[in-house]
């Protein structure tokens, strides 16, 4: 069988019609979390099912793709997950931020400010965010529907209790619109402020969970926090080792077996753009050209 | 007792109107019964004990009277700030809001009543969070108060319940429940399964807190020196119906229904 047996983008129009009925009905109820239908993929479930099958109701063939993993464009889910659509959808593909008109991420949002007509659709691993302190999904829902959410605060307290701050540093709960209490996918905690007013539209795909929520454009995000313990982002206290940014999100790299290290931004793309400005970072020699 | 029917709204004459009023409510089990007919009023700052029997339906009528079990029939009146608002047909979300601030439920057991994976403090502190506390500082300094006020020391605070002992647990699910000041106290058997010395304990704590907050309390409980200490009223129950009511001391001493005889005459006198 070659992939010209298979529909556009993989799933069959009347899955892809379902999913965008529930896309809509999350964008329509900003944080609520839509229940759908979710189709076996060809990949494991934690390899961002829910995200492709968002992505596959999405796309059109005049669409530009990037996929990146925790930031990186050339990373296993990323590639994998591009070479997918490249073949079952025949669209085009960037790594560039700017150019991509549908973005698919897991665990981060790029750097670069997204605009007006993008889509930005993120793999949620567990779309619940207070599974882990109610495990009764009865009771989640009936604790959305009737807006109880002190004990999302509980789990920030254990925190403070144990850790004297707010450890949680990434799916870090998030309020949406003033009502619904929303996971924000494994992101750190440094990017909760981008999801607030952002001009492109955010899609959460949750395949095993088969949930999709929706952020519309220039929704109100709020971080939960406490009045004396005020919600913070959190990043590594350096600047990219190789384009000398100061304010992305930083991975650390181990380069040795002798305690050497080095930090780069987690954004691939946004770091090689920077680079080919002509910024350099610590490590970059003098007159080495990116 | 003047009308029942929520939609004639305030009755602004509080004082003529008791805290809970419960009419003919009844829960059946399939063949089963549950509870059958009941109707009593509770007055505020009245302790009202239910006996009786396993299985002659306390906890069922316990369990209707808190909003957890839905009734077949009857009402359950509910003085809300000079309101008389029936919780068996009001809306889900005012019902749950209520039990969170106006009414309090003790387990019996307090895995049931506890978050066993929390602090302590982060369990004193849910129903503050819950309604809307939201500075760590004051949340945790109220806590601490509790703490000491149900005799667990100040420094165990961010210990988890399952290092506590039996008492201990008991006495943080009372702290718990009522650091928000409910009004009204649901308890099912609130000293079962401790011994005596600590059943003794907690229950000169329970009437210390009973009279200082003014607490309305229905309790439940198949033991009568329990009652006895602590309740001003007294409900018998068998088979689902209430056989026999009045003042504590009166049914225990003067008991007139045949059952009440025989359960007042098992006690053991030591």
């Amino acid at each position: 069988m070659t992939e010209h047996a298979y529909n556009f983008a993989y799933l069959d129009e009347a899955t892809k019609q379902m999913i965008r009925r529930a896309i809509l009905k999350g964008l329509a109820i900003p944080g609520y979390q839509v229940p759908f239908a979710s189709r076996e993929m060809p990949m494991p479930y934690g390899w961002g099912t829910g995200g492709v099958q968002v992505t596959a109701a999405c796309l059109t063939p005049s669409d530009t793709l990037k996929v990146i993993d925790q930031g990186a464009d050339d990373a296993t889910n990323a590639v994998s997950i591009r070479k997918f659509f490249e073949r079952t959808a025949r669209v085009a593909t960037t790594t560039a931020t700017a150019e991509a008109s549908v973005i698919q991420t897991r665990h981060r949002i790029p750097e670069e400010r997204l605009s007006e007509g993008q889509i930005l659709v993120y793999q949620v691993p567990i779309p619940e965010p207070l599974r882990f302190l109610e495990p009764r999904e009865s009771e989640t829902r009936r604790m959305h529907a009737l807006e109880e959410y002190g004990l999302m605060h509980v789990k920030l307290y254990e925190d403070i209790a144990r850790h004297g701050e707010i450890a949680t540093s990434y799916a870090y709960p998030v309020k949406v619109e003033e009502r619904y209490v929303m996971d924000p996918s494994p992101i750190p905690k440094f990017d909760n402020p981008k999801l607030s007013g952002m001009a492109a539209i955010q899609l959460f795909g949750a395949g095993r969970e088969q949930r999709i929520y929706a952020l519309p454009p220039y929704t109100e995000v709020v971080s939960l926090d406490f009045e004396d313990h005020p919600f913070e982002p959190m990043k590594a206290d350096h600047d990219c080792d190789l384009c000398g940014a100061g304010e992305s999100y930083l991975d650390e790299l181990i380069t040795d077996d002798a305690g050497g290290r080095m930090f780069v931004c987690s954004d691939t793309d946004f770091c090689a753009a920077r680079r080919a400005g002509g910024h350099r970072g610590r490590l970059v020699p003098e007159g080495d050209a990116a | 007792m003047t009308a029942h029917d929520p939609h004639i709204g305030a009755m602004t004459a509080a004082i003529d109107m008791p805290l809970l009023s419960v009419g003919g409510l009844t829960k059946t089990y399939g063949s089963g019964r549950g509870c059958a007919n009941v109707s009593f009023d509770l007055w505020p700052g009245e302790v009202l004990g239910i006996v009786g029997e396993s299985g002659s339906g306390k906890s069922t009528l316990l369990g209707c009277l808190a909003g957890h079990i839905r009734p077949d029939a009857g009402r359950v009146v509910y003085d809300l700030d000079g309101h008389a608002r029936d919780t068996v047909s009001m809306a889900e979300p005012d019902r749950r809001r209520l039990s969170r601030t106006e009414w309090t439920f003790v387990h019996q057991n307090p895995r049931d009543g506890l978050r066993m994976g929390v602090s302590a403090g982060g369990n004193v502190g849910e129903r503050l969070m819950a309604v809307g506390a939201r500075n760590y500082g004051a949340i945790r300094e109220t806590a601490t108060d509790w703490l000491e006020r149900v005799e667990i020391a100040a420094d165990r605070i961010d210990d988890r319940p399952r290092a506590f002992s039996g008492g201990m647990q008991q006495r943080l699910q009372i702290a718990r429940n009522l650091v928000t000041g409910p009004r009204l106290v649901f308890m099912d058997e609130p000293t079962g399964g401790l011994d005596v010395s600590v059943q003794a304990r907690l229950l000169d704590l329970l009437r210390g807190l009973v009279r200082d907050m003014g607490l309305s309390v229905i309790i439940v409980t198949h033991d009568l020196a329990v009652v006895r200490l602590l309740a001003d009223r007294l409900m018998v129950m068998k088979d689902g119906r209430v056989i026999e009511e009045g003042l504590t001391d009166q049914v225990l001493d003067d008991p007139q229904a045949a059952y009440t005889q025989l359960l007042v005459s098992s006690v053991l006198q030591v």
